[in-house]
């Protein structure tokens, strides 16, 4: 992964026709935003402030405060360990902060249970892709969508209470499996698909509660390259239909060639924010993926002065057991 | 001829049983909490005994109409469901496990404590309730069925009245399990995590679905107890519990005749030994079984049968190869 930096040649996939009105307005909102970690952003969708979790004496996540850019896309990036799925469990409400507030759309987050969250617009996916595996790709997609007065049981007895709204969902999962060429698989159970194909089909099933925010824990981790092209075009798409997107990734050709913002995290706080560009040049950002104090090439004089040190400890170690002996 | 005759006839007659009645109820019931929402209730017994209670407490101690034990036993068993999943259902699924486990022995166990004799009737149970129950009966006095099925009155009445409960319960898991309300059930049994980032609030679907599966094997309970006109403590054991888990697995859970076919193969395995050692033994075969053994010997066999089944058809009788290809989680 650190290989990965300032490697500017490499290939930009999908960068011919991927500049469109949706990025040029988030690249325009987010031109004056300073890069400093924690900064204002002219109009965030998400403000968390204080949020701590600390796992028996680890902090796990320490965030002061940071906010999310609406109708952008932000990249949560940091070496392993950093507490970025933490931060994502914490916000969706999949795990509790010890302090700490969050809003969503002005609205107050804290303690509020996941499936709440959800239902505000905020839906995210896993890193480790939870199909519902005995369930088939079609069903997978009906269950994505909220109110479902079929999901009550005073009225799952009834079916015409239910049916006209249940061939809604079905056309609009069937719009969306056709979106995401997982419409050849729709009777087939979610367990048999390709890895890869379950990263589809989670994010299109998030998509069937047509949310504001969509939160995506590694949506490439694991993934084909033919079809990381794919989950990439959907990504951007997320953001030509207004969405705003928040995601943990790795790979940084990836969050270098689709994210308005990049925030990275280390040891559980945010330590640089900025443009893609600017906060892969970032000193911070280096030194928290290598080390504060990795390698610099030694000059030759430091060369030979630690030679000479080591050869001196060695004369000193022979001496003494010649002096034994 | 005649061995032959005798087998088929207790065999056939077992598959549409009393105990077959029972065990369908118990096992629709676990079908709803394991076999869809993925709940190890190991607890039905208590369910059962709770039914079986209701009904006899209500109507032999407290002479209270059927009617109100039947709503006693109903209520008393959601009540069971509500105080098991409040505290475990929050927490990963081998909480349940536990909880409901102990909580079938200490229902047994109070129930058949010398403390509350008074009501239970300690370990001899109750007796002499179901007078209201055959009294409801529409069928005069006679013999009843054709070929093995030949029932008196009481029998018929009982046998009707159970069989119409496990049909009534069969259709009500039939529409609720393809309605999107079990679409969920079924969401969570795969991953409670995903269902929740969906929106649903799986806590309150885990407790609808315990609730609901446990009053339909206090019904199970309910014609154990007026089947046979007693209710007995030690009925009501962890050896109950999995048998019902046997007949689930047998017939194939999520599936909504899984059951039903479940207890009847059951209990038809179970009468078919039963009979045939018995002639064997009769007949002078040297077996080295005394009749007294057999009762034992039939089980070991129905293990072996089961072990055999979970080899060559571990989806059950009714299961779908397709979903046990699918190596969930």
């Amino acid at each position: 992964m650190p290989a990965d930096f300032g490697k500017t040649g490499a290939a930009q996939p999908g960068a011919p026709g991927s500049t469109t009105t949706q990025r040029d307005a988030a690249t325009v909102a987010l031109r004056d935003v300073e890069h400093v970690p924690g900064t204002a952003k002219p109009d965030p969708i998400l403000v968390a402030d204080g949020v701590q979790r600390t796992f028996g004496g680890l902090k796990a996540v320490d965030v002061q405060h940071v906010e999310v850019q609406r109708g952008a896309i932000t990249a949560l990036i940091g070496p392993n360990g950093a507490g970025k799925t933490t931060l994502f469990n914490l916000l969706t409400g999949f795990d509790r902060p010890n302090t700490g507030e969050w809003h969503f759309n002005g609205r107050a987050l804290a303690g509020v249970p996941a499936h709440k969250v959800a239902r505000g617009g905020m839906v995210r996916t896993f890193q480790l892709t939870k199909a519902l595996s005995r369930l088939t790709v079609i069903e997978n997609m009906r269950l994505g969508a909220t109110d479902q007065r079929g999901e009550r049981l005073s009225q799952a007895l009834f079916r015409p209470l239910w049916r006209s709204q249940e061939s809604d969902i079905t056309r609009r999962a069937d719009e969306l499996l056709a979106r995401f060429k997982l419409d050849t698989k729709k009777d087939d159970f979610a367990g048999s698909l390709s890895g890869g194909q379950r990263k589809l089909l989670e994010m299109a099933r998030a998509l069937m509660s047509s949310p504001e925010m969509v939160m995506l824990d590694e949506p490439m981790a694991g993934v084909n390259p033919a079809l990381t092209q794919s989950l990439l075009r959907h990504v951007k798409d997320l953001r030509e239909q207004g969405m705003s997107v928040l995601f943990v990734e790795h790979d940084m050709d990836m969050v270098r060639d689709i994210s308005d913002w990049v925030v990275v995290m280390a040891q559980g706080s945010v330590v640089a924010e900025g443009p893609p560009d600017a906060v892969m040049a970032d000193p911070a950002v280096i030194d928290a993926y290598l080390g504060g104090h990795h390698d610099a090439p030694l000059s030759e004089a430091e060369e030979a002065e630690r030679i000479a040190a080591a050869q001196a400890e060695l004369d000193a170690e022979m001496a003494e057991r010649e002096g034994r002996a | 001829m005649d061995t032959l005759g005798s087998i088929f006839g207790n065999g056939a007659r077992a598959f549409i049983g009393l105990d077959t009645i029972i065990y369908a109820l118990a096992a629709i019931g676990l079908n709803v909490q394991f076999g869809y929402a993925g709940l190890l209730n190991f607890g039905q017994a208590a369910f059962l005994a709770i039914g079986a209670y209701g009904v006899g407490i209500s109507i032999a101690y407290l002479g209270l109409p059927l009617g109100i034990g039947v709503l006693v036993g109903i209520v008393g068993s959601a009540v069971l469901a509500l105080l098991l999943g409040i505290p475990t259902l929050r927490l990963r699924a081998d909480y349940l496990a536990i909880a409901t486990i102990a909580a079938a022995e200490i229902v047994r166990l109070l129930a058949r404590s010398g403390t509350f004799r008074e009501y239970t009737g300690g370990s001899a149970g109750i007796g002499g309730f179901s007078q209201d129950f055959y009294a409801l009966s529409p069928i005069s006095e006679g013999t009843y069925g054709f070929g093995p099925w030949r029932y008196d009155e009481r029998f018929t009445w009982i046998f009707l009245v159970g069989w119409t409960l496990v049909i009534l319960s069969s259709v009500l898991v039939f529409l609720l399990m393809r309605s999107p309300w079990g679409r969920v059930l079924k969401g969570i049994r795969e991953d409670e995590d995903a269902v929740r980032s969906l929106g649903k609030n799986v806590y309150a679907y885990k407790m609808q679905a315990l609730v609901i599966g446990g009053v339909i094997g206090c019904l199970g309970g309910m014609v154990f107890a007026l089947g046979r006109s007693s209710v007995q403590p030690d009925n009501y054991g962890t050896a109950l519990t999995f048998f019902v888990y046997t007949v689930l697995l047998l017939g194939g859970a999520a599936r909504v005749m899984g059951p039903v076919i479940g207890a009847a193969v059951f209990w038809l395995v179970l009468s078919v030994t039963d009979t045939a050692l018995r002639e064997a033994i009769d007949a002078g075969l040297p077996l080295g079984l005394s009749t007294s053994q057999v009762g034992q010997v039939r089980f070991i066999l129905v293990g072996a049968a089961l072990m055999a089944l979970m080899v060559f058809r571990p989806q059950g009788i009714f299961g779908d190869k397709r979903e046990l290809a699918i190596n969930a989680r």
